[in-house]
């Protein structure tokens, strides 16, 4: 009897959960469905729940008049750029605080966290005008430098190197091994799964990066995909199925990689926020 | 580390090249020059009267004492502060209500987490932009369903509330993942004793639950605390400090001072006490993980 009344409510909790589940999706819904939908019928009353039958017109409308392409192709050029010397600079620099030892190692350590800490936003005026010095303003070089040195990440590096056993280090240091090939032959491969998570973490932050390419880039060439699409929406007014044709196109690839490499995107988070 | 392995590696040092400098080099160029330069530097600008392009003199405090006068800079902290009431600590919860939901599901959890989850990785131009239709006075869905007409973004009352819901489901899945992290922690035994001992799930929830997963949602709070004082990016898209100025923030001020009325170093002020206040939090983040670490 107790046992029955017991798995009538966790039913009632998983269905209670699909629904919120559901309710918390709808948006995303609501964008896709909007996107195939004609302008007049997105202002129709009732609003119709599924577009059927699909109306690609916003689309077609968004990739032939506007320069989508190359946002994309920015956004793509400048992330994937930004993620690899992130990386790389991230798992020298951890490798040596971790099992190197230097004069001023503690300086460095100190100097991490302090600019870990420091938000982003209140450099950005200094930064702008270094740019503008630098003639960076407006140019791929100005949205990628900022955005490398990662403090996060060499801290997330650093405590998993600190988890290898030292014996490999030294072994391969009896054999002649070099610190190079050490990081690319041991260190990297043993800790593939977790550098791979922090790379994919930083391409979709790079990725959704709005605030510093919208304060260096204001020339429509050079923008990115979320700077791009706010300005088509203002040049469009009030055109509901355009500017959500050009919201789905602008998160395909990141929504994409999380449904993907879900478990990654998870493992990069908690690392990032000290839990594992 | 052992001490054994320390020696070891002392030993094993190698003399002469300094490797390590070699090793931490191409980070420290870019965390120097765009991070530390301008960490300098914004401390520089705030004692200039600059413009954006950084030409102007030392003029000394004077844009320290003009921000302790200015009401509309002290009304943007009002708004962060406004802003943070109706995140941080709703967002944790609501974070922690769903890592509750999905933890105890089996098949059924991934696809749960992910929906949760999905909308933290679309970039915030998306989010905006749903949000913008979705809560639009005349042909919104929410006005639709539940039959009123609120300008949500365009209502001094509503706007600030509406910004806030709107990073509520834009965000909540990181929490819900670190909380998620925390109950699975938290040892299956515990409950079993408990049970055992007769307490229900309610006296289970407030007496095992809670307290172990503190830690985490501690965690949560000043992570969120941090991520909400540098709110800009919602606030631009959904009502660019409208309507009458109520939803102006600090680094919305921030931004207006600079890009849009030319006083670099007067903006410099403004961001300076950002600085400060982040850095305050910012020690009891460390604090916090300090205690997470020894235990």
């Amino acid at each position: 009897m107790k046992k029955k009344r017991i798995s009538t409510l966790a039913l009632v909790c998983t269905g209670l959960t699909v629904i919120m589940a559901l309710a918390w999706l709808f948006p995303v819904y609501w964008i896709v469905a909007t996107a195939l939908k004609s302008e007049t019928e997105t202002i129709a009353l009732p609003p119709s729940f599924v577009p059927f039958p699909p109306d690609f017109g916003a689309f077609i409308y968004v990739i032939q008049n506007s320069p989508i392409f190359r946002w994309y192709l920015n956004t793509v050029l400048v992330s994937a750029v930004i993620t690899f010397f992130s990386i790389f600079c991230a798992l020298m620099c951890a490798y040596a605080l971790s099992l190197l030892d230097f004069r001023g190692k503690g300086l460095i350590n100190v100097a991490l966290l302090v600019g870990f800490m420091l938000p982003f936003g209140a450099m950005a005026i200094p930064l702008f005008m270094l740019m503008n010095r630098l003639h960076f303003v407006n140019a791929y070089a100005g949205i990628i430098l900022p955005q490398i040195a990662t403090p996060l990440s060499v801290i997330v590096f650093k405590r998993f190197f600190d988890q290898v056993p030292i014996d490999f280090r030294n072994a391969a240091v009896i054999d002649g091994a070099g610190d190079f090939r050490i990081l690319f032959n041991i260190y990297i491969p043993l800790n593939w799964s977790i550098i791979w998570a922090m790379a994919i973490v930083t391409f979709i932050g790079a990725w959704n990066n709005f605030f510093w390419p919208f304060i260096v880039t204001n020339s429509t060439p050079m923008l990115t995909i979320p700077v791009g699409m706010t300005q088509v929406q203002s040049a469009y007014g009030v055109a509901f199925a355009k500017t959500s044709a050009i919201a789905v196109l602008a998160s395909l690839p990141t929504a994409v990689a999380y449904l993907i490499f879900q478990k990654r995107v998870t493992q990069g988070v908690m690392a990032a926020a000290g839990i594992k | 580390m052992t001490k054994a392995q320390l020696n070891g590696q002392r030993t094993l040092r190698r003399k002469g090249l300094p490797i390590g400098w070699v090793f931490v080099a191409p980070f420290l160029f870019f965390y120097g020059v765009f991070l530390i330069y301008p960490a300098i530097q914004v401390c520089y600008l705030s004692l200039t009267n600059s413009d954006i392009a950084g030409q102007g003199g030392f003029v000394g405090l004077r844009n320290y004492v003009e921000l302790m006068r200015d009401q509309d800079f002290w009304a943007s902290v009002g708004h962060t502060l406004y802003f943070i009431v109706l995140t941080v600590v709703p967002n944790t919860a609501v974070g922690f209500f769903l890592a509750l939901l999905v933890v105890r599901l089996k098949r059924l959890r991934l696809p749960i987490l992910s929906a949760f989850f999905l909308p933290f990785v679309l970039p915030v131009s998306v989010v905006t932009t749903a949000s913008l239709w979705i809560l639009d006075t005349n042909f919104g869905i929410i006005n639709y369903l539940f039959g009123t007409s609120i300008a949500w973004f365009q209502d001094p009352i509503w706007a600030m509330p509406a910004v806030a819901a709107v990073t509520i489901w834009w965000t909540v899945g990181f929490n819900m993942l670190l909380f998620i992290a925390g109950l699975q922690n938290i040892s299956p035994d515990l409950y079993e004793a408990a049970a055992l001992d007769g307490a229900n799930a309610l006296q289970q929830f407030i007496n095992i639950t809670c307290p172990l997963i503190w830690p985490v949602a501690s965690l949560v709070l000043v992570l969120q605390l941090i991520a909400q004082f540098k709110i800009f990016d919602q606030v631009y898209l959904l009502t660019q400090g409208g309507p009458y100025n109520s939803t102006v923030v600090v680094l919305l001020y921030m931004y207006r001072q600079a890009f849009q009325l030319n006083r670099g170093g007067y903006a410099s002020a403004v961001a300076i006490v950002l600085v400060v206040i982040m850095l305050m939090i910012s020690a009891i983040q460390f604090r916090l993980l300090q205690g997470r670490r020894t235990k």
